[in-house]
Parts: C-alpha cells; structure tokens; sequence
C-alpha cells in the first residue's frame, strides 16, 4: 500500500489509484487505426479508380488483414482467459457496444477484407496453383477452394462483386473505428473521454496512421525489393496523408479550443494534468513532433519543388513521426484518462511493467507480430506481379 | 459446369464454405450455451439453483428479534437501532436454527467498537467518530456505552 500510494499526488478514491488499463489498450485502438485506415486507403483506389496509388492496393489490403488478425490479442492478454471470450459469441449482450463489435469485427475479417482479398487474387492464386508443385499447389489449390475457371467473365463477376465489397466495406470501416471511439467517448464518467467528437476523432487519426503505414510499408518493400519508388504513387499518398491530416488536426484543435472555452469543472484538473504529467507525451511528442512537424514536412511538399530524393526523406520521415504521434495520441486518451481522480483533486501515475503480461515486452511483441504476418501474407500473395514464364517484371 | 453457374462456380463454393462456416457455429453455439440460458434474463436460469443451493451463514434480524424481545426493546430510539444484529454478531444462522445448542460468543467490547468508529477522514461528517487513544482508556468501551443503546445519559 505504501509504495503503491507513493505515485499519488493530492486526493485519491482508493480505486483510481492504480491504472487497470495499461499499455496494451493503448496498443488496441492503435492497430485497429491502422486496419481502417489502410482499408480506407485501399478502398479510395477501388471506388474512385486512383490509378496512382495503385501500387499500394493490395499492400493495403494485406497489411490491414495482419494487423486485424492481431486486433484482438492485446485485450485478451489484458483479461486473461482467452477461452472465455468465446461466450461473447456465444451468448452476447444486444445491450453490450463490446459484445456487438466481436460481430463487427467477424463481419469485417470475413466478408470485408478475406473475401474482399480472396476476389482480387484469385486469378493469381490459380496461376500460382497451376505452376506450382507439392504442399505449395495443395495449398494454392485449398485457397482457390479447388476452382481454376479464371476466364474473362469470372474475373469480371469477381470484379464486380470486389468493387461492391469495397462499397460495404468502407461504411464498416468506419464502425470498426468508430467504434473504439465509442467506447471512450460514451463513458460519461471520465471528462477527459466523454464526448462525442471521440468517434470521429479517433477515425480520422486511424486514417491517418493506416495511410502513413501503407507508404512506409511501401517504401520499405520497393527498397528490399530494389526497386525504383513510384514517385507518381508515393506523392499521392503522401497528399491524401496531408489531406487527412489536417482534418485530423483540425478535429483535435476543435476538441481542445471546445473544452478550453466551455471550461467545465473538469477543466482545471485536466488543464493541470497536460502541463504536468502528460506534457511530454501530449505537448511535446503528440502535438508537436506527431502532429506540427510532420504536417509542415508534408505542407512542405505540396508547396514547394522538391527533388525526388528529397521528397523520398521526407516522407519517410513524415511517416514515421506520425505514427509515433498517433500512437501517443492513443496514449494519452488511454493513460491520461486514467491520470486523474474523479473528485479532481488529485493525480496518480502509470507504472508500466516489462516482462509481465500486460508489461512492455508483450507490447513490442504485439507490434512485431503484424509485420510477421505481413511477411508471411507477401510471401504467400505477392501484391506486386511475379515473373513467371519470363513474363516481364514490374510493379 | 454448365448453365448459369458456369463462370460462378468459385462463388459458389465460397458461398457453400460461408454456409458451413455458419451452421458450424450455430451447431457448436446449440451445443455450447447451458439450458435455460435466457429463460428469466441474461442468465443462465439454473444459476439460481445453485446459488440457492450454497449454505446459509445469516439469519437476517427479522430472525433475531423474534426471539429476543428485550434488546429490541433495549435498542428502540437509539441510533444503533437501525444496525443489524449481525454486522456486531456475526453470522448466526446455526444459533438461530438451535439456540440453545449453538451459543454465540459476546463480540469484544473494545475491537468491534473501534472497527467503526475510529476517526477517519473518508467518513461522513454526520457519523460519530471518536480519536480512540484520546476518547477512553485501554478498557472495554462497553464499561460507558451499553451496545444497543450507546448515547450515555
Ligand atoms: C429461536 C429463538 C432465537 C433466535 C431466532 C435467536 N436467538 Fe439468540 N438466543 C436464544 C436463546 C434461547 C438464548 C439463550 C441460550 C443460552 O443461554 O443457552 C440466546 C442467546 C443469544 C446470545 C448469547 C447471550 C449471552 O448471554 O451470551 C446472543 C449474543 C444471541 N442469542 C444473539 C442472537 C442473534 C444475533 C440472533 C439472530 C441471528 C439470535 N440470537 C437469534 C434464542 C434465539
Ligand atoms: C453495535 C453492535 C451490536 C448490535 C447492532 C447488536 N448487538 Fe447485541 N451485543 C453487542 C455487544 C458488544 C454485546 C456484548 C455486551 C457485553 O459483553 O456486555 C451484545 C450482547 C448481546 C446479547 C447478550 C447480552 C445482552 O445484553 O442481553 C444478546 C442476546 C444480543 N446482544 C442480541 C442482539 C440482537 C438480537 C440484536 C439485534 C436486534 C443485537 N444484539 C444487535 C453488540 C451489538
Ligand atoms: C457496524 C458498525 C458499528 C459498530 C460495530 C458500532 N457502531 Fe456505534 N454507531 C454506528 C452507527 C451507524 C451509528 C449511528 C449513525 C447515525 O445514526 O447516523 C452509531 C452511533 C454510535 C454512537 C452515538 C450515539 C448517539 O445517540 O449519539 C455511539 C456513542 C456509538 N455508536 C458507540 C458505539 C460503541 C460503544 C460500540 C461498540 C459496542 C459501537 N458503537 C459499535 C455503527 C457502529
Ligand atoms: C469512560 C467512559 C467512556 C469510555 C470507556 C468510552 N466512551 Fe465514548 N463517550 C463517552 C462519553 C461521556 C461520551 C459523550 C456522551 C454521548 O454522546 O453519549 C462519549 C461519546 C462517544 C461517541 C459519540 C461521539 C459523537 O461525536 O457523537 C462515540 C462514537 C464513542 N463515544 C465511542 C467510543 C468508543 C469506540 C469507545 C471504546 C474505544 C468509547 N467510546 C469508550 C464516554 C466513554
């Protein structure tokens, strides 16, 4: 109890001064952004037809399957008992936002991106099952569910039942997201969570992360692959990133100047808490090194000519930031809604742990294991076309 | 294949594979989900039965003031009236089912008084709190307060 008490600052309730949401939540809302942002980003090429940003399609694609499939890990170590989470399919709580989205989430891994996914690669899969030999055309075979007719007009069916996947699925991306939002934005306990902007800003910084992760993600596979960038596609998504951007920014900054004018009796606390325990990871990496800097590197560019290479820094660098900035942004929601009693007179601090189960190390793991999957996926499916039968190579 | 499912044969198998997808989880959720799960709310109905099933531990004061007249008597007007019998007692179901062959030890003058009346800041103002060391002596606060009526003169 002793040292327990020894990170409380002021007036504490007994229950509020031990954080029981760790690192983990944050990482939660974290990769479920960067599934709906990347599928956005996916989807925009789909239903708008932007040849450009073409090279990132099926990257998009695979690299939100990855991160969904490791969604939902996070809140299992959380809780503990992974074998109980299956009643919440089993017998859910119509009442319940948490039990309704295990149905949002199946709904979207299934119908939305596998299918979706499935649709897009099948004629690759079948020439890939064609060519191949052994446990590899056994496999290829399986995800061809056995079924090698890739004429024009299957494909064209498949065409069209993709395109009207994409118009499904870009609604259920934004639930999949909203949704996190919602479960912050509706506790109406917690000032620091309860409004209803919380959905709408958590989708827009999920955009913006998924769209920064697919162009890292694809800077870094043209340059292990070594190929030229496709400058034409990088400058697009980097404006789409600017472009989401600054609606982001826009939204918190409405957030921030609501809550400094309506000035409620949260204010002084929360406006305390900002200057003192969250400076750093709010003030400094958030806003200024995730959010300002980044969003001038990326202004930067639409405004003046740049070199290539130039260009190429940038936006690596861009990306990066933001990342860390969404990810602080996660933090901050999710920690500092923590921070502060509800009798706002008093503060605590989060002690995060390393080897244990809701410690640091599950998290890193956690944000390593998207990118095995990732590899794994390009392994099996490769978004960029393959040589084969000395066709020519690109993409 | 032939007819118009020539060029949707892939979908239909995947369709096929969805449909199996989903009876299997209806399957396994008819196998999974207990009887009577729903039948009085979002609950297993038997659940009752089990929770009704554990043993007893307390009597309720009901129980207790049917037999002992005189501490209702003693305790009427005073505002240790509204306590139960057995937040000072304990549990006593056994007692109140045999009372003669189950005697239930007088609780600590002292301990238990101190338990709730000890001056703590989380208290309500309204609430009686004595700083013990300086209210009495080591003795039993019994010697002063009499239990069930403890406001003195
Ligand atoms: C069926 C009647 C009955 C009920 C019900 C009953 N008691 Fe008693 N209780 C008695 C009798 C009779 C005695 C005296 C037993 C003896 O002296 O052998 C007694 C003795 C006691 C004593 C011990 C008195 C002493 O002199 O040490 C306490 C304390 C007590 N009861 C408390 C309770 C409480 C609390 C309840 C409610 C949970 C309760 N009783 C319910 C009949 C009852
Ligand atoms: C605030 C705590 C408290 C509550 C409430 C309380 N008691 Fe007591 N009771 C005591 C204490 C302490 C003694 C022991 C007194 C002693 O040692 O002289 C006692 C003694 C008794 C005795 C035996 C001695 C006597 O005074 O007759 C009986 C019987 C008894 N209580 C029954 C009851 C019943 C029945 C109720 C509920 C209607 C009740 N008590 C509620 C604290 C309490
Ligand atoms: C289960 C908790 C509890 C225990 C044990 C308890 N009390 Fe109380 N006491 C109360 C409550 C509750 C009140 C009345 C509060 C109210 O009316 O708002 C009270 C009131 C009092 C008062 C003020 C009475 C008045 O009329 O102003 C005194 C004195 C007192 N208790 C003494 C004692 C003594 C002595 C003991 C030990 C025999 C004791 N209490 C044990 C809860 C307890
Ligand atoms: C020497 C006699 C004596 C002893 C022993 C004693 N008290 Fe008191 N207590 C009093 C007197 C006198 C009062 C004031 C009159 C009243 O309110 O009944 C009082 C008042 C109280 C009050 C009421 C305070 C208020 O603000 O209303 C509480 C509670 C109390 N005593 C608890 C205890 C507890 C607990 C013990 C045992 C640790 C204890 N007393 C021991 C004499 C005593």
């Amino acid at each position: 109890m002793e040292s327990v008490l020894q990170s409380v600052q002021g007036f504490m309730y007994p229950n509020e001064v031990e954080l029981q949401w760790g690192i983990l939540i944050v990482l939660y809302p974290f990769t479920t952004g960067l599934v709906a942002g990347a599928f956005i980003l996916a989807s925009l090429e789909r239903v708008f037809n932007v040849e450009a940003v073409k090279p990132t399609y099926r990257l998009a694609l695979l690299t939100a399957l990855a991160f969904l499939l490791v969604a939902p890990l996070p809140l299992q170590l959380h809780l503990g008992h992974p074998e109980r989470s299956l009643e919440m399919y089993l017998t859910p709580h119509t009442e319940s936002a948490m039990a309704m989205f295990g149905f949002v989430y199946l709904w979207y891994l299934m119908v939305v991106l596998v299918l979706e996914i499935w649709l897009d690669y099948r004629k690759d899969i079948v020439l890939m099952w064609r060519e191949s030999s052994g446990p590899t055309r056994w496999l290829y075979g399986a995800m061809a569910l056995w079924s090698d007719n890739i004429s024009p007009a299957s494909l064209a069916l498949d065409d069209r039942i993709g395109r009207a996947l994409t118009v499904v699925g870009i609604p259920s991306a934004f639930l999949l997201h909203g949704y996190v939002g919602f479960i912050f934005g509706s506790v109406k306990a917690n000032p620091w969570w309860s409004t209803p902007l919380m959905p709408i800003v958590f989708l827009f910084s999920a955009i913006v992360s998924g769209i920064a992760a697919v162009m890292l993600v694809y800077m870094v596979t043209a340059w292990w692959r070594e190929r030229a960038f496709d400058m034409g596609c990088l400058d697009t998504v980097a404006r789409y990133l600017f472009y989401a951007f600054m609606i982001d920014f826009s939204l918190e900054m409405l957030d921030l100047i609501h809550r400094i004018y309506e000035a409620d009796e949260s204010f002084r606390a929360l406006d305390f808490m900002v200057h003192t325990r969250l400076y750093t990871s709010q003030v400094l990496v958030q806003i200024l090194a995730g959010t300002i800097v980044p969003l001038g590197m990326l202004g930067l560019v639409q405004l003046v000519q740049l070199s290539e290479k130039a260009r190429r820094r940038i936006y690596a660098m861009a990306g990066v930031l933001t990342l860390i900035g969404v990810f602080a942004m996660r933090w901050n929601v999710v920690i500092g809604g923590q921070l502060f009693s509800k009798s706002f007179l008093g503060y605590t601090s989060y002690k995060m742990n390393f080897a244990t189960r809701e410690g640091l190390l599950p998290a890193i793991l956690l944000l390593i294991l998207p990118f095995v999957i990732l590899a794994v996926l390009i392994r099996l499916l490769p978004p960029w076309k393959v040589q084969r039968h000395g066709a020519g190579v690109s993409g | 294949m032939s007819g118009w499912l020539k060029d949707k044969g892939h979908l239909a198998r995947m369709a096929g594979l969805f449909a199996f997808g989903i009876t299997a989880f209806l399957v396994f959720r008819w196998l999974m989900v207990p009887a009577g799960f729903g039948l009085y709310g979002h609950y297993r109905a038997g659940a009752l039965d089990d929770a009704g099933a554990r043993p007893l531990h307390y009597a309720g004061r009901a129980a207790c003031e049917g037999c002992h007249t005189d501490i209702v008597e003693a305790r009427q007007g005073s505002r240790h009236a509204r306590i139960g019998c057995e937040a000072c007692h304990g549990p006593l179901i056994k007692h109140a089912q045999a009372p003669t062959e189950v005697k239930p030890t007088r609780p600590d003058g002292r301990v238990l008084c101190v338990r709730c009346h000890e001056t703590n800041p989380w208290k309500p103002k309204g609430f009686p709190q004595v700083k013990v060391a300086d209210h009495s002596d080591s003795g039993p606060c019994t010697a002063c307060h009499k239990p069930h009526a403890p406001k003195i003169s």
